[in-house]
């Protein structure tokens, strides 16, 4: 029992690592895309897990000590990035806000894994009627612009969700189930025909075991790349919902994209701060989010791959000596 | 490489026969979503507020008092007939909205396509070009971060270096009060009338008008040509016919010039139809940074009005632009790439 156990922990452990492998293997730019992603991002994530130890202030909080902040204080003395129209500390909302974020991107990026990989792997490996309907359904879906379709989802979930974190990460979902569920099918479909599947198969597999034990992990590797630079996206369909109003509400927590909205006003009279921080605080997750997105499609994918190989001494030289880095 | 595909008429016929199931669905989505949002229609548009008499006289003459599948089907023999509907708050009909609110948008989204095209593709062949150099990295970097900013953010700071501390440039509106009230309208294109007219102070002011919305999508826009033309230039840097047109003795700079960078513009075309939601997205929020009167900015009003007909209008005028944009640029790759012609 124990035995099994183990052994199934192992077994996982292994498919784990051959998801991580690709990182162990990059090399050069992505490489270092990779690491300078995965520093930024883990910046915000202990931002957002030590918020209330960082942050000076509440999100909300106007006055300390029964006296009220000064209302659109210069940064510097006593709040360092200045304070809001409504006398809040900005440094303390952006800090907060990494919070908001980072909770709806990864409630998000859940909702659309959890839809979308099973999904698409049940469509691709036993097509049919279900598939041809999903197809059609998902196509119809990317015909709305995506933060078209964000903002209307949040515009009907406002009033009967009151959470806004659930709320925009439901709205955000919506956008991307369909990408998952493309990627994952097409994925499908081509390793369907593979003779190991078929050898599975000609042993008298069951569709689902095949699916779990063969095809799955084939499939699953092309999704770690769309899960980052998905998030990446994620963090501006939320600011973007955030500006216009929608998905979080500003009783609710601080979040970066509402902040911003705020200050355009600001900056009609020369006011920066309010909207210059907060501002960058979007364009460095992301950035990171990217980095690491972009690092890992380059090692995942052969088209772009560059990854250190053994030398070989053939007789005849390799055609494309340029594109590979020789390691001795 | 695809002696056995299709031929342009019956891939021309396929992919028409494809598009009718795919608005179907498509219409029939934005109609469900609008029904399920609670409360009434008519009454939230009103502000909630209004007499339940009145309520019931606009709802019985709007028909919102029907059976859903009735209204269903009078929602579908509208929109074949080309009739959007009409919006429940200031009662103007998603038609004339598209019209002299949409110029506005196609105004704004042609000029950012053209900022986004050359930045992007100028930024994207070089890095492509030189891959993994520091100008390669630059490159990379600029796409990036270019991605990574909000149209709005970028837009706000636009404002207050532009508009505000350098005071160079107009930072609100399509044009000043007095320019949109001599103007005749022609096309409600702004830039167009201006030029019918021969009116050059009006295009002038248009043009200082358009400079820092259209520059502020066409930059983030970009980015998405960036990284696409860059992993294109790769890509055909390694393919065969690169290496027998050096193996041929040609020089480098014309093999590069002559023939990667024009195959790797191709899927361009591809990049612009497949993109043009995101423009449209992109749209929604420069209109509303910019208070630019186009239909995404339209959209967020209607939005802040409850006024769920309009939304519902807007929304699929929307979606039929993209598979309209999507159906065009597939016959165009199909005409142009000889691999999918034969």
């Amino acid at each position: 029992m124990a035995a099994t156990a183990i052994e199934r922990l192992h077994r996982r452990s292994l498919g784990i690592r051959r998801a991580l492998g690709p990182i162990a293997e990059a090399r050069g730019m992505a490489r270092g895309m990779l690491w300078t992603g995965a520093g930024i991002t883990l910046v915000f994530v202990l931002l957002a897990i030590f918020a209330p130890v960082l942050s000076p202030y509440g999100f909300d909080q106007y006055q300390a000590g029964g006296r009220r902040f000064a209302q659109l204080a210069h940064p510097g003395h006593g709040h360092i990035l200045g304070t809001t129209v409504q006398s809040t500390d900005v440094l303390s909302r952006i800090v907060w806000g990494t919070q908001t974020e980072l909770e709806v991107v990864g409630l998000a990026l859940a909702f659309g894994l959890v839809i979308g990989v099973p999904l698409g792997l049940i469509a691709g490996y036993f097509g049919g009627l279900f598939d041809r309907a999903a197809v059609l359904f998902m196509d119809a879906m990317f015909a709305f612009p995506p933060l078209l379709l964000a903002i209307v989802i949040a515009f009907l979930l406002g009033s009967s969700v009151s959470s806004g974190v659930l709320v925009a990460a439901l709205a955000i979902t919506i956008t991307y189930v369909p990408q998952y569920f493309r990627v994952v099918r097409n994925h499908v479909i081509s390793v369907r025909e593979e003779p190991y599947v078929e050898a599975a198969r000609a042993l008298g597999a069951k569709p689902f075991t095949i699916l779990r034990k063969y095809v799955f992990f084939n499939v699953v590797q092309n999704v770690p790349v769309i899960a980052t630079l998905n998030a990446a996206d994620a963090v501006l369909t939320l600011t973007a919902l955030g500006f216009l109003g929608y998905g979080v509400q500003p009783t609710q927590g601080a979040e970066w994209g509402y902040d911003v909205s705020r200050a355009v006003s600001d900056a009609a009279s020369g006011i920066w701060w309010t909207g210059l921080f907060p501002g960058l605080a979007i364009v460095l997750l992301v950035t990171g989010l990217t980095l690491v997105g972009e690092g890992l499609n380059e090692t995942i994918n052969p088209v772009l791959r560059k990854r250190s190989i053994r030398r070989v001494d053939f007789a005849a030289p390799s055609l494309e000596p340029s594109t590979e880095i020789l390691e001795p | 490489m695809n002696q056995t595909g299709p031929s342009l008429k019956r891939y021309a016929i396929t992919r028409l026969a494809l598009v009718v199931p795919m608005v179907f669905i498509l219409l029939t989505l934005v109609f469900l979503l609008m029904r399920v949002a609670p409360g009434n229609p008519v009454s939230a548009a009103l502000g909630g507020h209004a007499p339940p008499a009145v309520i019931k006289a606009i709802s019985h003459q709007l028909g919102y008092d029907k059976p859903v599948y009735v209204q269903y089907a009078h929602y579908l023999g509208q929109i074949i007939r080309g009739n959007f509907g009409t919006t429940i708050s200031d009662r103007r009909s998603v038609g004339s909205i598209i019209l002299v609110n949409g110029a506005a948008t196609l105004e704004l989204t042609f000029f950012a396509l053209i900022v986004a095209i050359v930045v992007g593709v100028l930024v994207g062949l070089v890095s492509g070009r030189f891959r993994d150099s520091p100008i390669d990295a630059g490159g990379r970097l600029f796409g990036i971060v270019v991605y990574a900013t909000p149209v709005f953010f970028l837009g706000m700071l636009a404002q207050l270096v532009f508009g505000i501390w350098l005071n160079w440039l107009p930072t609100s509106d399509q044009a000043s009060p007095i320019t949109e009230a001599l103007l005749q309208t022609h096309t409600n294109i702004f830039f167009i009338d201006a030029i019918i007219d021969g009116n050059w102070t009006a295009l002038k002011d248009i043009v200082e008008h358009l400079i820092l919305p259209a520059t502020t999508l066409g930059i983030v826009y970009g980015g998405v040509f960036i990284r696409l033309i860059r992993i294109n230039v790769i890509r055909t840097l390694k393919e065969d016919y690169i290496e027998a047109a050096r193996a041929r003795g040609i020089n480098e700079r014309s093999v590069v010039y002559r023939h990667a960078f024009r195959n790797a513009l191709v899927p361009v075309i591809t990049v612009v139809g497949l993109s043009i939601a995101l423009l449209l997205g992109g749209a929604i929020l420069t209109e509303t940074t910019f208070n630019w009167p186009g239909i995404g900015h339209e959209l967020y009003v209607y939005l802040q009005n409850r006024d769920y007909a309009a939304v519902q209008g807007i929304v699929v005028v929307f979606a039929l632009v993209v598979v309209a944009a999507s159906i065009v640029i597939d016959f165009a790759t199909a005409f142009i790439d000889p691999r999918v012609r034969y």
